[in-house]
């Protein structure tokens, strides 16, 4: 790691402050940024560390919706929402491994928008509103292939806002070494639409299968999914799985999740 | 269990206290004043030729007191190997120079190519970027066969090619073994690769230099299985050291593996920096560093002929492997494919015939060496591969074509080179059969597949050779080095002992079983009986620990010493009970004179030794310590019978390993808790080598699995519950204790059985597969069944 100040402001007008200069970076959990910082891939000069800021702490639940502050740590979602959207809570509750869990953050794993990383299927599966300092952000314009997002410099999340489903599962297919997602599904269904949101399979990123999505609305079972999978083309090949497989993977991990979801 | 904690008691392990909470004593927990830090700047690129390399910049950076390059270490030698193997025809093989920092080429990706030494690590690091190196790529050799055809990117420009060695065993047989196989009723033919493995020690590598101006003496402090081999090694070969002026020292070592046998460039540089700068020069390795510097394991390609008749009974065997051995030879490397490999291909059957062909090729990869096992995993996993799928082809049932060919008379020996001391397989078996419930597989297989899971049973036999002997024996067999073990037992004024041993404890529980011995030889509390191992100043010349021979060869050395100690004690008990030493005997911690109630204390004999008024001084010197140097008159030979249950997904090609029992024979057992402890690490192994690891590099030699996110380590969830047994001991006919040693079998006998059981699941599920290369991870057996 190279030398590198670190602030840390209590109020979120201070850190949007502190982030208005060109090399400073926002810290959340540091479970992505300081592992590549101590690998010297990555030198900002400052970083404004937001586990501070009161702003963004906390989860509050609404009518038919949840909030949760973007400082949030997994762990904190797990527990928090183990009753009132277990779907979620499970799904925070297999990120990683506990010293993961009570760092990582919910805004900073949206932020990084890592191609194999479970909270964007829940946020785009979820249909989740992205609040950041200056204005909401529905899922579905938020993530813009690998570790891109909709966010503009100086931009930063501060809470994510889940409406409650009528029934959501998240099932996920574990790559051997990092046990980050080989093929994650998020379903939801809300009356009568399902959304269904993959991580860890493709090329650009989290992405909604919709042919699912419509064999799922008429029919939410397992069943209606039955022989479907996505294109393998712009799957992910590596030495972990081929395209066909996580293409393969991608609609036996929908099944699953229906089947949890529908049961 | 004895109660009084000696030999066959499960004793906790002392050195648990210490390890557990927190306060062992690991090498970089040792800061000497005044340290400075060495930053290695690493080739990123697998194979180039070095044009330039521009320090200046870095030596002006900030707390920089020396940049070294190869230029610096022009007046000494290379890193040097310890085993030459000498080729089918007679020549020796082909051994290129392994500089201490890169000399002119660059050869795998991790070898370091200039030193940064400074006052802090921070800086050490800063000023390696400032250094500016010109290198113009060469094409990268990876691929094995490509790299042994005509006209191949060489390796080594200064080598005929990069074929290190072309190995027969036995060379004799070769013609004999051709004809058996082409007359035999039945030839059953694998092709098998045993993948490349990083050991992953929980310890990185670390090394501190230091020079002594004042007495010109220099001291190392390693992360090292044998500190005398890397005094020897580094002394007389790297740096041109006397040994009297120079100490190693290895304290507590978070693991071994393998890994840490070998002499490594760092070790050489921080010793030679230290003069050099003048000051201490402490380095230590970053998990990436360990990835692409420590010496990895396995990476064999083989076919293997195994030649029957029509009642499944083995006429002959041949093999033909390429064995990597990375861009260097690596300090055993050469040993690991031949000697411990080959002569191991009989495995625990009467197969009369055996021609064993292995061809070394050096690849711009990092060097591979010996990893726990070391070359009878690769033996034991085509072996009992190839007797699984023939008992397939033949419809005979994979047990029973075991039983058929089972050694059952010993000493036995076989056609390549060893000889078998004890042994009882079909017993072994019995337990096996037992311990695995194989008569409820068809209940479990049943239950499983109204889960929708596919279940397989698989077994396996294996056998290794530990503690390599006698040494003029591995002399002829190209070893530079001897394979004895070392002790001294320093019985101390007021009877408690020290024994200073030559084996070296990373792990073993040395600590804890080492006085185990000492305490039923003499019949004193173990808690009397202290264990000094791991520097060079302190204990004799010794060799370390690897290959599952510290009990067996340094247990051995330490009963010798013991026995010593006791004969002398014993005449000077005579002495004081006014009686002949032949009517001396030693129980419970007291001499008597057979036959009367006369007796000494233990305590008031060794007082005696060292306070001698009433003492034979005319006959006997003052004193009580002796040592002793063991030399083995043979291999030992550990067997054992696993099986295991899996259940495959067929939707996701998940493996999971539902049942697995190991039934083994080590001979007599100090510590069978230390015993189950050793297996279950081992089979975690086996499971991880069969299911999960594997070090991979791209067509360009980038190491593609460099760090965890990519290299699977098994995971506690990952292991099943074992069910270990050592009941059908047959101790060991030439060493004191019987024993046979046990720190290997675990990763030797697992990686077959899990692969057995995988195909037999696959098979029985209709799936026309036969064999799935390791590690079978979910997408390889989910494309096998694909067809």
């Amino acid at each position: 790691m190279y030398e590198v100040i670190i602030t840390r402001p209590r109020t979120l007008a201070e850190a949007i402050d502190l982030l208005g200069s060109d090399e400073s970076q926002p810290l959340a959990g540091g479970q992505t940024l300081i592992p590549t910082m101590k690998q010297r891939l990555a030198a900002p000069e400052t970083l404004v560390s937001l586990s501070g800021v009161k702003e963004l702490a906390g989860i509050t639940r609404g009518d038919g919706e949840i909030t949760i502050g973007a400082t949030a740590t997994h762990a904190e979602v797990a527990r928090e929402l183990a009753d009132s959207y277990p779907a979620l809570a499970a799904l925070a509750g297999n990120i990683g491994d506990p010293a993961v869990r009570n760092r990582g953050t919910i805004g900073g794993s949206l932020a990084n928008n890592d191609p194999a990383a479970d909270y964007p299927a829940g946020a785009l599966g979820g249909n989740a509103t992205i609040i950041t300092n200056d204005r909401e952000i529905p899922a579905d314009q938020f993530f813009g292939g690998m570790f891109t997002t909709a966010l503009l410099e100086g931009e930063i999340i501060t809470a994510v806002k889940f409406p409650l489903p009528d029934a959501a599962a998240y099932a996920k297919f574990d790559q051997p070494a990092s046990r980050f997602a080989l093929a994650g599904v998020f379903v939801a269904r809300f009356g009568d639409v399902v959304r269904v949101a993959v991580t860890g399979a493709s090329e650009e990123g989290v992405f909604r299968w919709e042919a699912a999505e419509q064999a799922l609305s008429g029919d939410f079972s397992a069943a209606a999914l039955d022989g479907m999978k996505p294109d393998a083309v712009g799957m992910i090949g590596d030495l972990h799985g081929s395209p066909e497989y996580r293409a393969h993977l991608v609609g036996v991990m929908a099944r699953r999740a229906v089947a949890v979801a529908a049961g | 269990m004895p109660a009084d904690g000696g030999i066959g008691a499960s004793t906790r392990r002392r050195e648990d206290v210490r390890f557990l909470t927190g306060q062992g004593r690991y090498t970089d927990d040792i800061n000497i004043h005044n340290q400075a830090h060495v930053f290695f700047l690493r080739s990123d690129m697998a194979h180039g030729r070095i044009n330039g390399i521009d320090i200046s910049a870095a030596e002006k950076m900030p707390g920089v007191l020396k940049v070294f390059t190869a230029a610096d270490f022009a007046e000494v030698g290379g890193i040097p190997c310890g085993w030459q193997v000498t080729d089918r025809f007679g020549e020796p093989m082909q051994e290129p120079k392994h500089p201490v920092l890169a000399e002119g080429f660059v050869r795998h990706v991790g070898e370091p190519i200039a030193a940064v030494v400074a006052d802090t690590l921070q800086q050490a690091r800063d000023a390696a970027e400032a250094i500016e190196v010109d290198i113009e790529a060469l094409p990268a050799v990876v691929d094995m066969a490509a790299a042994l055809e005509d006209g191949a990117q060489k390796v080594h420009e200064d080598l005929k090619s990069n074929l290190c060695y072309d190995w027969g065993f036995v060379e004799e047989n070769r013609d004999a073994v051709d004809e058996a196989i082409r007359k035999a009723p039945h030839v059953t033919t694998l092709e098998l690769v045993n993948q490349r493995l990083v050991a992953n020690p929980v310890e990185p590598r670390v090394a501190i230099g230091v020079h002594d101006r004042a007495d010109d003496e220099y001291t190392l402090y390693t992360t090292s299985q044998n500190p005398h081999v890397i005094r020897l090694l580094m002394g007389a070969f790297v740096l041109g050291i006397p040994e009297h002026k120079l100490r190693v020292v290895s304290p507590d070592v978070g693991g071994g593996f393998g890994t840490k046998i070998f002499h490594y460039q760092e070790e050489a540089f921080c010793t030679f920096a230290a003069k050099v700068v003048n000051r201490p020069v402490k380095w230590r390795a970053s998990r990436s560093e360990a990835f692409m510097s420590d010496a990895q394991g396995r990476d064999h390609v083989t076919k293997i002929e195994l030649a029957l008749d029509e009642e499944g009974h083995f006429l002959a065997i041949r093999t033909s492997t390429l064995a990597n051995m990375g861009a260097y030879l690596s300090t055993f490397a050469p040993s690991v494919p031949t000697w411990l490999h080959g002569t191991l291909m009989a495995g625990n059957y009467r197969t009369p015939l055996i021609y064993v062909n292995v061809r070394a090729v050096f690849t711009n990869t990092v060097p591979v060496d010996a990893y726990r096992g070391a070359g009878r995993p690769e033996a034991t996993f085509q072996l009992e591969r190839v007797i699984d799928k023939a008992a397939r082809e033949l419809g005979i049932d994979p047990v029973e074509i075991r039983r058929r060919n089972f050694i059952t008379e010993f000493p036995y020996e076989t056609p390549v080179a060893l000889t078998y001391d004890t042994g009882d397989y079909h017993a072994t078996m019995d337990k096996l059969m037992e311990l695995a419930d194989r008569d409820g597989f068809e209940a479990r297989a049943a239950e499983s597949k109204k889960r929708g899971r596919l279940r397989g049973f698989g077994v396996n036999c294996y056998i290794e050779a530990c503690g390599i002997a006698p040494s003029n024996l591995v002399g002829q067999l190209g070893a530079r080095a001897g394979l004895y073990e070392s002790a001294t037992v320093r019985v101390n004024a007021t009877g408690s002992v020290t024994v200073m041993t030559g084996s070296h404890s990373h792990g073993q529980g040395h600590e804890t079983a080492f006085p185990q011995v000492i305490a039923s030889m003499i019949g004193i509390d173990p808690s009397q009986v202290e264990i000094v191992h791991g520097d060079t100043a302190r204990v004799p010349m010794g060799m370390g620990t690897y290959g599952s021979r510290s009990l067996a060869v340094g247990g051995s050395a330490m009963v010798r010493a013991a026995e010593k100690v006791i004969d002398k004690a014993r005449k000077i008990a005579a002495h004081l009970l006014e009686a002949s030493a032949e009517d001396i005997e030693l129980k419970e911690g007291r001499f008597t004179v057979k036959g009367t109630d006369k007796s000494v204390a233990w305590g008031d004999v060794t007082l005696a030794a060292y306070v001698p008024h009433n003492y034979p001084l005319e006959d006997l010197e003052p004193g009580l310590e002796e040592t002793a140097f063991y030399d083995p008159a043979n291999f030992t030979y550990p067997a054992g019978a696993y099986a295991c249950e899996v259940e495959v997904d067929p939707e996701t090609g998940k493996v999971t390993v539902e049942r697995f029992a190991a039934v083994d024979d080590f001979g007599t057992i100090v510590n069978p808790m230390i015993v189950d402890g050793q297996v279950h690490g081992g089979l975690g192994q086996g499971i991880g080598q069969a299911l999960l690891e594997g070090c991979v590099y791209d067509d360009e030699g980038q190491l593609l699995t460099a760090s965890y996110m990519d290299y699977a380590m098994p995971r506690a969830d990952d292991l099943p519950f074992y069910s270990v047994d050592h009941s059908c001991a047959t101790p060991c006919t030439h060493n004191p204790l019987g024993v046979k040693g046990c720190g290997e079998a675990g990763c030797i006998g697992s990686p077959p059985t899990i692969v057995n059981a995988v195909v037999d699941a696959l098979q029985r599920a209709g799936h026309d597969v036969t064999h799935i290369d390791m590690p079978l991870t979910p997408s390889r057996v989910w494309a096998a069944m694909q067809g």
